[in-house]
């Protein structure tokens, strides 16, 4: 049945993650995109409200509710219209944490999981995206060499959040054996950060996101354990791992779009020129109704591939489509905004800049953010 | 629970509304060549075939709302081919506004008919409170007697009545205009002639002229003869009629659109084009990229216009949201036929194939029923709490 009816506890989900957004992470995010460092306590003060925990199994110390990504997706849009920075910085560990939860082995999961249930904030990331200007998620340049009972890890990774403190990363590599491309060839191995071999770069200084930190991996001949292979012997199913995050990813810059509409349309109603609004004209107001019809649009994509992850099915289709939409419709919006505050869109008194900046980032950042 | 699984029930519609699309496809050439031909009321292949509606029996509440579905039918009879589909159709614009304006008794009496839906004149087509169409009442023969010329009314020849926008009193402006049913036969009304098109052309486009064309007092929609001062009047009423059609003028735009990606990727593949999902930027060829961009386009619009549906069956306004998916739809669907031609070029083009006539079809989607831009007038109004005079 085609429904676009949200649970009770999903709007008060929403209601809630609404309100934290704007009382914590909006009045915080233009200090912290200044000094490049996050709020301290933001992680563990965010940790309290169990984005990750709630829905791990009961018996290794979690909520025990059920997975629901499509609660995840309507999360996602709160944090990143609070500020797509910090509201990735405080969601981080749920891709790792999905990551294992939905694909990893029974062992695996009572290895790992409770990493993600006490009480303190635990970085834990994902290791995809690598320094290549034709790096492709399904073309990767990391490989993973089998070597009686272990892997060899090879090669170099950028943009790992939170790599900084990570204490624990799910390296995505290319199974050198594997005779098949694409998602098959795609394997994940957890990989502590006192691995031999492997080293944390600095931490990176990117566009936007500042506030967010980001390190670079090089992996030397890093030997992993074959039971440390996300999902054993068999592996995993990279299919849906990239459908969560990018479906995550897509529903982060839906909230930063709306982030941008609802700042310009207040200042374009308040801003006159010629004797009116610009808003009462025509070449203003199209620009935000623009806003609206694809922040809707782009909502519901998100929305369809957060169901069919919730339901199981393959959606990776349906996450390319949120993705790909998100990444141009976003960085559109933005663009928009920065216009219809002229000047003011481009001084650093107020957050549009920051926002053009964020969507140009977190558009290609492929495989960051989980539901 | 937010869904977008269609059930068994769902699905036996649309696999029964794709084998008549199917049909309806051998005869789209012939009368989009033909134009002033009319398709046939049945196709020979499929006149056994049951009505699409006695598939809507026996469906629970498991099965996708009312509203909705109707949306995704007139997605799937367009998808065969949009004029063949509309020739099957006993019911016309004018239809919707007599359930939304009429009284029960004018339902009654006249809900049987096809009718037409007649606004735009030769000076007004976007701004309908420039409506210049004269009813003057003659009281004594209580009469209305009408006197104007309307164009580019969609199923006109076919219809058996018209609905018709005419003002009471053109210094009221929008409080002045009211709408009257005129049944084919009455003296006065001529069909002037049919208009030649650059799409839909076996879904006929009449210009009518009324000179002095007397119609009983009766036939005013809703009853109501009075000129309100200092508001609109019913004509915000009669504007509602939009926040189903608009969404649904959007769907059939969308059948369209649909058909020419489904017939480009069999192309593509064919032709050894790789199109699996999965690959980022680097990882698809152009050829392949643009068609994803081209298939997200659609089904972002199309889940726009069931939005629109959703929140008609739930009983909530959906007055902003017909506005966005008639804005969406018609935008996308004509950036994805003209993308589609782009990928398969000389094919694309040809009239040996149905891709050229899509590209055409759908391009009135982004016109009627309100154009894109008085669409986006609409939304920006709404969001940014202005008026007409705030915001012209």
């Amino acid at each position: 049945m085609i429904s676009f009816g949200l649970t009770d506890e999903q709007e008060l989900v929403r209601s809630t993650l609404r309100e934290f957004a704007a009382n914590v992470l909006r009045p915080a995010a233009r200090e912290a995109d200044e000094s490049s460092r996050l709020p301290d306590g933001l992680l563990d003060q965010a940790w309290e409200l169990g984005l990750t925990s709630t829905q791990l199994p009961g018996i290794l110390g979690g909520g025990d509710e059920a997975r629901s990504p499509v609660t995840n997706a309507l999360v996602l849009e709160e944090l990143g219209a609070g500020d797509a920075a910090l509201g990735l910085a405080v969601a981080q560990p749920s891709l790792f944490a999905f990551a294992v939860a939905d694909l990893g082995t029974p062992e695996q999961k009572k290895r790992w999981l409770p990493l993600f249930t006490g009480s303190r904030f635990p970085a834990a990331s994902v290791a995809w995206i690598e320094p290549s200007p034709v790096f492709d998620v399904l073309a990767l340049q990391t490989g993973a060499e089998p070597k009686h009972g272990s892997f060899v890890l090879s090669g170099k990774k950028r943009c790992v959040l939170l790599g900084d403190r990570a204490e624990h990363f799910l390296v995505i590599a290319k199974n050198a054996q594997s005779a098949e491309t694409g998602f098959g060839a795609v394997d994940a191995f957890v990989v502590p950060r006192s691995a031999k071999g492997l080293t944390v770069t600095e931490t990176e200084k990117n566009l936007g996101l500042k506030a967010l930190p980001t390190a670079g991996l090089v992996l030397d001949r890093v030997e992993v354990p074959s039971a440390d292979r996300l999902g054993g012997t068999a592996g995993f199913d990279a299919r849906r791992l990239l459908a969560l995050s990018r479906t995550g990813g897509a529903a982060l810059l839906l909230g930063l779009a709306r982030a941008v509409m609802e700042f310009a349309i207040p200042y374009a109603k308040d801003r006159v020129a010629f004797d009116e609004a610009i808003a009462q004209k025509q070449a203003i107001a199209f620009m935000l109704s623009d806003m609206q019809v694809e922040t809707d649009a782009l909502r519901w994509l998100v929305w369809k591939a957060a169901s069919f992850l919730e339901q199981g099915r393959d959606a990776t289709r349906e996450s390319v489509f949120a993705w790909s939409t998100a990444a141009e419709q976003a960085m559109r919006i933005a663009d928009n905004g920065v216009q219809v505050l002229g000047g003011h869109g481009f001084i650093r008194e107020h957050p549009v800049e920051m926002w053009y900046r964020h969507a140009r980032t977190l558009s290609v950042l492929e495989g960051v953010a989980g539901i | 629970m937010i869904d977008f699984t269609l059930t068994p029930n769902d699905q036996k519609i649309f696999e029964h509304l794709r084998a008549e699309g199917l049909v309806a496809r051998k005869y789209a050439r012939q009368y989009d060549e033909n134009e002033h031909e009319f398709p046939p009321d049945e196709l020979p292949e499929a006149k056994d075939w049951p009505d699409v509606w006695t598939f809507m029996k026996g469906r629970t509440k498991e099965d996708t709302s009312l509203a909705v579905m109707g949306m995704l039918i007139s997605h799937w009879q367009t998808w065969g081919d949009y004029s063949v589909r509309m020739r099957r159709s006993e019911s016309g614009l004018g239809n919707a506004a007599l359930s939304a304006a009429g009284t029960k008794e004018q339902v009654a009496k006249w809900g049987h008919l096809i009718l037409s839906m007649a606004i735009t004149e030769p000076g007004c087509g976007s701004d309908p409170s420039r409506v210049q169409t004269t009813a003057v009442l003659d009281e004594k023969t209580n009469e209305w007697v009408l006197n104007g010329e309307k164009i580019f009314v969609t199923t006109g020849c076919r219809a058996q009545g018209v609905v018709v926008w005419a003002t009471l009193d053109r210094s009221a402006g929008r409080a002045g205009i009211k709408s009257f049913l005129i049944e084919k036969g009455t003296p006065g009304f001529v069909v002037a002639h049919k208009e030649k098109k650059l799409g839909i052309r076996a879904d006929d486009t009449a210009a009518y002229v009324f000179q002095d064309c007397r119609i009983p007092r009766g036939n005013l929609l809703g009853g109501n003869e009075g000129i309100p001062q200092g508001s609109s009047g019913g004509f915000r009423g009669v504007m509602k009629t939009f926040n189903m059609t608009r969404p649904a003028v959007a769907a059939l735009g969308l059948g369209m659109s649909q058909a020419a990606l489904d017939f480009t990727r069999e192309q593509l593949t064919e032709a050894g084009v790789d199109l699996s999902y999965g690959p980022g930027v680097h990882g698809l060829s152009a050829a392949a990229r643009k068609f994803q961009q081209l298939e997200a386009l659609q089904e972002a619009a199309l889940l726009t216009v069931l939005r629109a549906g959703w929140l008609s069956d739930q009983s909530q306004p959906n007055n902003l949201e017909a506005s966005v998916s008639k804005a969406k739809g018609g935008t996308a669907v004509r950036q994805i036929t003209q993308g589609c031609i782009e990928l398969l070029g000389p094919m694309g083009i040809s009239r040996e194939h149905l891709l050229e006539k899509w590209f055409r079809d759908v391009r009135i989607t982004d016109i009627y029923e309100g154009t894109g831009q008085i669409q986006h007038l609409i939304i920006a109004r709404t969001i940014l709490g202005y008026g007409r005079n705030e915001l012209k």
